[in-house]
């Protein structure tokens, strides 16, 4: 490719043609400040409206500011990005967008994570002309069972839009009404609950503001743990223990598996147990149900649906039920770890302490917004009582951890109780794009051939393209995977298998860019991938440190059938670990 | 925004799948679409955009968005009568101001608004063509020319019996 030259604040640099201002200037450690631009360049993730008009820089001849977001470098171009005349402009954008905007920082929920409070520190704003007389909108809060929409702090950067349109194929969300009024909401201004929406939290994920924000729930946990008559159980998600540590000013990837399970300790809950408990029970159950297909289909039964795809993900469960209601026999009936957790949970665990379930609450550490759907839905519950009581995200723990006064940095190493608490390497890696099918691959493997495996770690399937493949010998028999992570990319193979082209035998689905490590309920990565890629790192990091790496292993997971469940697929694990979906009707409801 | 729920007849689904398909069903033309949907419904109401969102394979919060965003879709039926006040730099300049509020106070309307009783319905637009005549009101095809606010009440009353 051609490369031209061109000079930024009086240094040269050689970019390839079609480079960007901002992106020659971030190669010379020039920082220009950006508000609407965002990019994950790993998951070939942009954003570029050029609405902010906070990134503008002064060429040389040219009459008007470029901005650096969306100017291409011109061979011999001279770019000044801190002129007076720069930082006036700058500076007055700002003014007009915090003339339209809320000034409730102290008790804004994004309050000291929003990029648009760093950026009037940044810039030095010290007030806002006019902010008396200006007009505001005047949206209502609209409030799903996950997300919380206060319109009112939208600055129109259109991340979510992009998230929501481009990168998810979701359409829930679009640039609405014009001026002051200008938002970005579901058709017709309805609430979330009434679109096409899945959840998946993306949204929430890259608004700068906030404009989108969780339903927080720890009040009601903080509620149980005070109320001496609860017994209240935690689990954590495998992505959860690879992030929180951000929050603690840890660099990205850092592994705080034990530091959590003290700081779970500390803050009253009675057991401190694990989601990849759960996660080595749904590859017994999923992975009996694959062979079982593949079985069926291999002797010529054309009742057998295959590809069989993963069911783990709740984000893609209501996407599937959304747009593909007439494959919804094709997923897997294994419910997610989370709900099997809570099924098991109020069920083997509280006969075994001899508590009633209703006195049993069950909390769960997700990295994920439309876990706290998923623990609402009708069928996961008993006569009204929850299986999974409270969802809370990753960031809402941390927040939870600071303020009971504790740092977890200087928190010992906690080891998780038994027996719910005991994982393998395979339920670890179930936070990551790849890991849920990976750790599917181990135990079917070994089921069905009857040998053990030579290799552990598969390679193959891992990595952050969006749709991968690859083909498995089992010995002899080559079951060939598929793997999606982002609903526009699981809509491509869901599309093959709608039109019976699909030439796999399974497909794991994550709804969110680099699965749940990417999940919605995550710290905020403000647009940096490498965060995600260091917590996939320390996902497979957790994994080789395990004695245990496969879950058919986990004694506690044997000991469990032994016991309880008998085997895998029986007629009680069907009732208990298992479920069905439903179709989605679109439902049109017009604002009154 | 006011509601307005209507039911869509077999036969105005199979209107904006045929205006649809006579642009190939192609995503690049739901502006084309969606005018020639206001033509024939005289506005556009969830239900036709639901149905265009269908056949054009775009999300209606996108559709949505667009006839939001351009002033001349609208989400209101027009009265019977539809009344237009010119508010262009001639009619303006003669006074077109205090014959839009004449008429908002009589109708008791707002701009964009339509009668309970579905018989007025109130916009302003830019320019007629008719500067001449400034300041111009439109009612239907009717063209009122020097308009002044103490007429508006008379103009309305030849409306009474239609």
């Amino acid at each position: 490719m051609e490369t031209i030259t061109l000079t930024i604040d009086n240094k040269k640099v050689d970019v390839p043609r079609g480079t960007t201002i901002l992106k020659a200037a971030r190669q010379l450690g020039i920082d220009i400040p950006t508000l609407c631009y965002m990019e994950l360049h790993d998951m070939n993730i942009e954003n570029r409206p050029a609405g902010c008009r906070i990134c503008v820089t002064e060429v040389q001849g040219r009459r008007n500011l470029a901005p650096a977001c969306a100017t291409k470098c011109e061979d011999g171009m001279v770019v000044k990005t801190h002129t007076t005349r720069v930082l006036n402009a700058r500076r007055t954008v700002m003014e007009f967008i915090l003339s339209d905007h809320p000034k409730d920082c102290l008790i804004c929920p994004k309050s000291g994570n929003c990029e648009l409070q760093s950026m009037a520190h940044k810039l030095g704003i010290r007030e806002i002309p006019g902010a008396e007389i200006a007009a505001m909108s005047t949206y209502r809060k609209d409030t799903s069972p996950s997300i919380i929409r206060d319109l009112d702090k939208c600055i129109m950067c259109r991340r979510c839009e992009m998230m929501c349109n481009d990168v998810q194929t979701v359409g829930a969300l679009s640039a609405v009404n014009r001026g002051f009024m200008a938002a970005v909401a579901p058709a017709f201004e309805q609430n979330l609950e009434h679109s096409p929406c899945t959840y998946c939290g993306q949204c929430v994920a890259v608004c700068p503001t906030g404009a989108l924000t969780e339903v927080d729930h720890t009040p009601e946990v903080l509620r149980v743990l005070a109320d001496p008559t609860k017994t209240v159980v935690v689990q954590t998600a495998p992505a959860v223990r690879a992030a929180l540590g951000e929050e603690f000013g840890m660099k990205p990837g850092t592994l705080v598996t034990g530091k959590m399970v003290t700081a779970l300790r500390a803050l009253g809950f009675d057991y401190v147990f694990d989601t990849d408990f759960a996660a080595d029970l749904t590859i017994m159950e999923e992975g009996t149900e694959l062979l079982d297909r593949l079985n069926r289909y291999l002797k010529g039964d054309k009742t057998a649906r295959l590809p069989i795809l993963t069911s783990c993900c709740p984000g893609w469960v209501n996407f599937f039920e959304y747009y593909f209601p007439d494959l919804k026999e094709v997923p897997s009936t294994a419910k997610s770890p989370q709900q099997m957790f809570g099924a098991i949970a109020k069920s083997y665990f509280a006969e075994k302490i001899k508590v009633n379930r209703k006195d049993l609450v069950v909390v769960s550490i997700m990295p994920c917004l439309a876990k706290k759907y998923e623990c609402q839905r009708d069928e996961f519950s008993v006569d009204g009582n929850r299986d999974v009581d409270f969802s809370i995200s990753t960031r809402e723990l941390a927040a939870f951890i600071k303020q009971a006064n504790l740092d977890l940095n200087n928190l010992e190493e906690g080891e998780f109780d038994a027996p719910l608490g005991e994982s393998t390497g395979a339920g670890v890696i179930f936070g990551t794009t790849g890991g849920v099918i990976e750790a599917a691959v181990r135990t079917a493997y070994e089921i069905h051939t009857g040998k053990k495996l030579d290799r552990i770690d598969f390679t193959e399937l891992r990595g952050l393209e969006g749709v991968r493949q690859a083909a498995i010998d089992f010995d002899g028999l080559e079951v060939r995977i598929g793997i999606a992570h982002g609903l526009g990319n699981a809509r491509k193979l869901l599309n093959d298998v709608r039109e019976g082209k699909s030439q796999f035998h399974a497909i794991e689905v994550m709804a969110c860019p680099g699965g749940c490590i990417g999940g919605g309920g995550q710290p905020l990565h403000h647009g940096n991938s490498e965060i995600i890629k260091a917590r996939a790192a320390a996902i497979y990091e957790e994994d080789r440190k395990k004695p245990l790496r496969k879950s058919h292993e986990n004694p506690f997971i044997i000991k469990l059938y032994e016991e309880f469940l008998g085997k895998p697929n029986s007629e009680k694990a069907h009732h208990l670990l298992h479920t069905k979906y439903f179709e989605k009707k679109k439902k049109i409801i017009v604002k009154q | 925004m006011s509601s307005i729920k209507i039911e869509l007849r077999q036969e105005d689904v199979s209107k904006i799948k045929e205006i649809c398909a006579s642009f190939n069903n192609d995503p690049q033309e739901l502006i084309n679409v969606l005018h020639k949907c206001q033509e024939h419904f005289g506005y556009l109401p969830a239900e036709v955009q639901e149905v265009i969102s269908t056949e054009l394979n775009v999300p209606v919060a996108k559709i949505y968005g667009v006839v939001t965003f351009y002033s001349f879709f609208t989400m209101t039926p027009r009265g019977k009568h539809p009344i237009s006040i010119c508010m262009g730099t001639a009619c303006y300049v003669r006074g077109a101001e205090k014959v839009l509020e004449e008429f908002k106070k009589e109708l008791g309307l707002q701009v964009g608004q339509t009668t309970p009783d579905g018989k007025f319905s109130l916009s302003s637009l830019r320019c007629v063509g008719a500067c001449g005549l400034a300041p111009v009101v439109m009612i239907g095809d009717k063209t009122y020319g020097r308009v002044a606010p103490d007429d508006v009440r008379n103009i309305l009353k030849e409306y009474e019996n239609y």
